[in-house]
């Protein structure tokens, strides 16, 4: 069975088609390239994925299962965690506060209920200590590196054991220290047995991480493949269209 | 060496002492307290029973309202309308208590005319994605405009049956001080805890931080927002029915230039008109310090026209030094 996979998603926004009969699958402990140049179709492929947009056509299937995703939190709730290329974060808070935003974990004293800051400290410690990020939960977002700031997102999506972790062009905008860091954090991710789909502008760093890469042309996939059979030159063929299939 | 995770939990960057140095709120204080002092060396009146009752009662009124605003421009919105609100909800419930309604049912008419001014507020902001200021002003124009339509111009200084019970509310005291400044004192706590331990609250300043991320992680970023506006009009509202008890008297142009008065309360506190930080013991003591200001010129005095100079000097040099330690922070 799989654990996830796209069948002839389709997306048109008016006259535009955006997505043309994608497919797309992953199992679980699998890191999954996503490559493909600006406009092929990555971004909207992605928000079909989290839940925050409808596809015209296709079907998503989760565990043997039909989905639906009708927004973020219900795709998050059935299983689907995004880390946004932006991170999503709130510098004004900390590590431990943005890691459990949403979803706070409470201590009831009667009718009323407490932010039970402890226990987010503790539990947040506990998962930068598992991606071995050495990320503090008490200090804020705000004076954090890059890839600090990574790990802050990905710990956030640990909270809700997920089975798939979409990451929107993790690094693209971080030094070349923290890129290895990132990296690090996504082989984890894998070792623990999440699928991970892997946004990403960056080769070697595709080719560094993923089992399999699949490209994106005008808004189709037109190829996917092991990485070991490919080569960093076929990729590039096919995401400009020198190579039209693989 | 090999550190455990319980070490890495423990550590901060930013010592107890250091958070204390940045902590806006602490030089306010200290700043009070000087004032304080210096006053209680060139005047015999400044600590005197009588200017502690009337200081801290004068204050509860701006007070009260500053609590509801803070929580406004921490999720990074503006709330200009409470003056205004305050002249609204004060004449309604004067008119309630003078058509000779009960005490208890002219207050709530007086509070739920503040909860609906904060909830048009809220929902032009929060669902129809309108400027706060905009929305604000809007009914900063409607709310005084209403309460002149109201009274017709006419003042009301007769409560019905209740009077006595009315006027000893607004007007009485508890514990030797002002009855105002009890209620603000326990929306004080209440609001620290609210900011601070409550998912609620950490809504509030997540929005504030960064709005997309919070809405992104589930946060009912509307539903907050719209929230924090009726907070404001709740606490206008309070602020007028105590007002309007002290005073004994409703007229429509009560609260006149409040929400200018409550905005340098929080800022001087440490609010960041950015969004995103400032609480509740900093803006009690920001209003403190506008009142204590007023009243040393007094005692001192000074020509009463100087208070405007001297409370934006506050609100300048506040700004700049929250900037200053942004800076140094990095």
């Amino acid at each position: 069975m799989r654990l996830f996979e796209l069948r002839g998603i389709s997306k048109n926004f008016g006259a535009i088609q955006a997505l043309t009969g994608v497919n797309l699958k992953i199992d679980a402990g699998e890191v999954l390239g996503l490559m493909g140049d600006n406009g092929a179709g990555k971004s909207t492929l992605i928000k079909i994925m989290a839940g925050n947009f409808r596809a015209s056509s296709g079907e998503i299937w989760l565990k043997g299962e039909r989905v639906e995703f009708h927004n973020p939190v219900d795709a998050r709730r059935k299983g689907v965690e995004v880390v946004y290329q932006d991170l999503a974060l709130c510098d004004n808070l900390t590590a431990a506060e943005n890691v459990f935003l949403g979803r706070e974990a409470k201590v009831r004293l009667g009718p009323l209920s407490f932010i039970n800051y402890p226990a987010m400290f503790r539990e947040a410690a506990r998962h930068f200590a598992e991606l071995k990020s050495e990320t503090r939960p008490r200090d804020l977002v705000k004076q954090m590196s890059g890839g600090q700031r990574q790990a802050v997102a990905i710990a956030r999506t640990r909270l809700s054991n997920p089975d798939i972790v979409l990451m929107d062009e993790p690094t693209a905008a971080i030094s070349v220290r923290q890129v290895a860091e990132v990296l690090d954090l996504i082989r984890r991710l894998r070792d623990q047995g999440v699928a991970v789909i892997l946004i990403s502008h960056r080769m070697p760093d595709v080719f560094a991480v993923c089992d399999h890469v699949s490209v994106m042309r005008r808004g189709a996939v037109v190829a996917d493949k092991p990485i070991k059979q490919t080569s960093p030159e076929e990729v590039t063929a096919l995401i400009t269209g020198a190579l039209e299939f693989a | 060496m090999r550190v455990s995770v319980e070490q890495v939990a423990q550590q901060r960057e930013h010592t107890p002492l250091r958070a204390l140095l940045a902590h806006q709120p602490l030089w306010v204080t200290i700043a009070l307290a000087i004032i304080c002092l210096v006053m209680g060396q060139v005047s015999d009146v400044f600590f005197t029973n009588d200017n502690f009752f009337n200081v801290t009662r004068n204050f509860s009124f701006i007070g009260i309202i500053a609590l509801g605003m803070t929580a406004v421009i921490v999720t990074r919105g503006i709330d200009l309308s409470v003056g205004s609100i305050v002249g609204l909800s004060g004449m309604v419930t004067g008119m309630v208590l003078y058509a000779g309604y009960s005490w208890w049912f002219g207050i709530l008419s007086g509070l739920l005319t503040g909860l609906a001014c904060g909830l048009v507020n809220g929902i032009l902001i929060a669902y129809l994605n309108l400027s706060s200021f905009i929305v604000t002003l809007g009914m900063f124009a409607v709310a005084r405009s209403l309460a002149q339509v109201l009274s017709q111009n006419h003042m009301i200084y007769q409560f019905g049956p209740d009077e006595k019970m009315f006027t000893a509310i607004g007007g009485g005291t508890m514990l030797g001080v002002a009855n105002t400044f009890v209620v603000l004192l326990v929306l004080t706590v209440v609001f620290m805890i609210a900011l601070r331990y409550s998912g609620w609250g950490r809504w509030v300043y997540a929005i504030g931080g960064n709005e997309q991320a919070a809405r992104l992680t589930g946060v009912p970023v509307n539903g907050v927002k719209l929230s924090v506006y009726m907070l404001s009009g709740l606490m206008s509202s309070i602020s007028a029915v105590l007002l309007v008890g002290y005073q004994g008297a409703a007229i429509n142009a009560m609260g006149t230039g409040y929400e200018l008065r409550a905005i340098a309360s929080s800022v001087i506190g440490g609010t960041d008109l950015m969004g995103g930080a400032g609480g509740a013991y900093g803006t009690f003591i920001g209003a403190a310090l506008i009142e204590v200001i007023r009243n040393s010129l007094l005692l001192a005095g000074v020509d009463a026209n100087w208070e405007g100079t001297f409370v934006g000097l506050f609100i300048v040099f506040a700004v700049l030094l929250s900037k200053f330690r942004e800076l140094r922070s990095g």
